[in-house]
């Protein structure tokens, strides 16, 4: 039938007078505006923006500024909460532990993820192959199943261990030493390298052969051009992963929730900001102490994005 | 991106021959390629050690798992299987069906749902839309701690917790707006003139979308149910927090009931529910691999 009326109006005959004025109509209004059928399709978004999203967050700042605990109706509070934060020592710990989390697990893991991507692009045989096998961990890390695993590899009679003790070293078990526990998800973050290689590899395939070609004509030497054509030409790229992998590790909860058996310990050791989160909200139920901390994570995540836009202007080179 | 991957391609034959001396070059490079990957196989081997070593633990009486890191278990023992599987208050399976019913409900919720935004803004002019479009970029780095705590309180008023409402509905009304920027992102990529052939055949916006867009949409669609099932089937905080009956357990609720519940030497049983627990995203990973890998070099996700 489709074919029929293309047919129809692809006849000769017919379009002289009437197509063309209505196309000229058209070209009036422009820009078209197909806004009633757009807010239609849309109509799912907004109520979901409305009352999943935007609703909760103003609702989250509201309860920030009052003591709610479910039963009865929040009570305000003015800045009692943020001021209780302030003096809170547990949270400044879980802060702590969160920061260091990030700043040291996110290079190390981009780090990796660059040197691998770098590796599988020089034409390596079998690039498909490696780049499933390095990238699953990506699937598995956040699951509740490889936080158990973790836990018995780093734990006192683990993987880990039997092994250093086949050796004679006899070992701490690692998840329940305040000094190494926190490393032990540092780890789980790193062997996650696989999603931002994934981005780093298509990223390496846009940057023109011919780049590197001049480049050894010219007789620069393989450290020379990685750092002055590949690292140049990938910075939106390692921008973009950066980005995203720290916003992703500012919200690690599961991992820190199982190793710990949800306490964040040994003494804190792995009390993720996140799961304080959840301990005052969903274990005290101190509803107006989460909302505040809710908001505090939103400002810390909005303002790292932030310096990371901001920063990029002075390093992230944009080819066009 | 098709031309530019062409274009790279002579790279390897071209360095070949600029060798001056090309015999002893190409033992050379025969060498070096040789070492790249026995480097590579052995970084994989580390990399998967960790898993082939639950999975033969998992086959493995609980007092010879602790004897070291052998893969190779003696013999195929399923016990820890039955063992596990029986451990909990209900049987296994009655996790995982709870789990494919979510993730059941939030694959097709984030098909329809964000299939539908996301022909709006790639292909529909609106008043609003750069500043709509933003917004929805600005929810992706939205923290879900932020909302969660006013979502338990909305749905609890509604008598939600304990059902699976909470963690679907959203999906219906298009809250990952990932999966909108990845199909915003592929729609743009398809020829307009469809659109307006289509449109010369008579279709509406609806018809244009269901008859020309989505069908043509197929590898943007399929990244999204595989990443949805695999975010789902993952997911713990929101699950944990919604429900608290065990018999609307989901497998990540059960394997972590199951790590409470157990004294330290139930490794076994453990590791064989932990190993059917990841049985599925593996066999997603396997089915989709290429959609998956496509999907997370253009838009980034996890």
């Amino acid at each position: 039938m489709g074919l029929k009326q293309r047919q129809k109006t692809a006849d000769p005959q017919t379009p002289p007078a009437d197509p063309a004025p209505r196309r000229r109509g058209h070209r009036r209004r422009r820009p078209k505006d197909d806004s009633a059928a757009a807010y239609l399709f849309l109509a799912p978004w907004f109520l979901g923006l409305v009352f999943i999203t935007i609703g909760p967050i103003l609702a989250s700042l509201y309860f920030s500024f009052t003591d709610y605990s479910l039963i009865g109706d929040p009570r305000w509070a003015g800045f009692d909460n943020y001021l209780a934060m302030l003096e809170d020592e547990r949270l400044h710990s879980s802060l702590l532990v969160t920061f260091q989390y990030v700043f040291v697990s996110v290079p190390l893991q981009l780090g990796m993820a660059l040197a691998l991507a770098m590796i599988l692009d020089r034409g390596v045989r079998g690039l498909p192959i490696y780049r499933s096998v390095y990238y699953l961990p990506s699937l598995l890390g956040s699951s509740v199943a490889v936080a158990i695993l973790w836990r018995q590899i780093f734990g006192a009679e683990g993987l880990i261990n039997s092994f250093l003790g086949s050796f004679g070293i006899d070992a701490p078990g690692w998840v329940s030493h305040p000094d190494y526990a926190l490393g032990t998800l540092v780890i789980l973050n790193v062997w996650t390298f696989g999603a931002p290689m994934v981005i780093f590899l298509a990223g390496l395939r846009q940057i023109p052969a011919m780049y590197y070609e001049a480049a050894r004509v010219d007789g620069a030497s393989p450290m020379k051009r990685f750092l002055h054509i590949t690292v140049p030409l990938l910075t939106p790229i390692i921008f973009f992963n950066l980005v995203l992998q720290m916003i992703n590790a500012f919200q690690t909860f599961t991992q820190a929730f199982i190793v710990s058996g949800g306490t964040g310990g040994p003494s804190d050791s792995t009390l993720f900001y996140t799961l304080y989160l959840y301990q005052q909200g969903f274990g005290s139920f101190d509803m107006g102490y989460a909302s505040a901390m809710a908001w505090l994570l939103l400002v810390i995540v909005a303002g790292f994005t932030a310096v990371n836009f901001l920063a990029s202007k002075y390093w992230v080179f944009y080819g066009d | 991106m098709v031309t530019k991957s062409a274009s790279r391609k002579p790279t390897a034959p071209a360095r070949r021959a600029k060798a001056p001396n090309g015999s002893s070059h190409s033992v050379r490079d025969h060498r070096r390629r040789f070492f790249t990957h026995l480097g590579l196989i052995a970084f994989a081997v580390v990399m998967l050690y960790p898993l082939l070593w639950m999975l033969s633990s998992s086959f493995k009486p609980t007092t010879e798992i602790f004897r070291g890191p052998g893969l190779i278990p003696d013999g195929l023992m399923v016990d820890n299987y039955t063992e596990g599987w029986t451990a909990l208050p209900f049987p296994f399976h009655h996790y995982l069906i709870n789990s494919a019913i979510v993730v059941a409900g939030s694959i097709i919720g984030n098909l329809v749902a964000c299939s539908l935004a996301a022909y709006a803004f790639a292909r529909l002019e609106f008043r609003g839309k750069k500043l709509f479009f933003a917004i929805m970029l600005g929810t992706i780095m939205l923290p879900i701690h932020v909302v969660i705590v006013p979502q338990y309180i909305l749905f609890s008023n509604l008598g939600w917790i304990n059902t699976y409402l909470p963690l679907i509905v959203p999906k219906l009304l298009a809250t990952d707006g990932f999966f909108i920027f990845l199909m915003v992102q592929f729609i743009r990529g398809l020829p307009k003139d469809l659109d307006e052939a289509a449109r010369i055949d008579g279709c509406g916006h609806l018809g244009i979308f269901a008859r020309v867009i989505l069908p043509l949409s197929m590898p943007a669609l399929a990244t999204t149910a595989i990443f949805t099932f695999i975010w789902t089937w993952n997911d713990f905080l929101s699950q944990l927090i919604f429900l608290t009956d065990p018999e609307m357990y989901t497998v990540p609720l059960a394997l972590r009931a199951f790590v409470d519940s157990q004294s330290q030497t139930s490794w076994g049983p453990l590791f064989a529910m932990s190993i059917v627990a990841l049985g599925p995203i593996f066999g997603f990973f396997l089915a989709g691999q290429r959609y998956l890998v496509r999907g997370i070099a253009t838009t980034g996700i996890k």
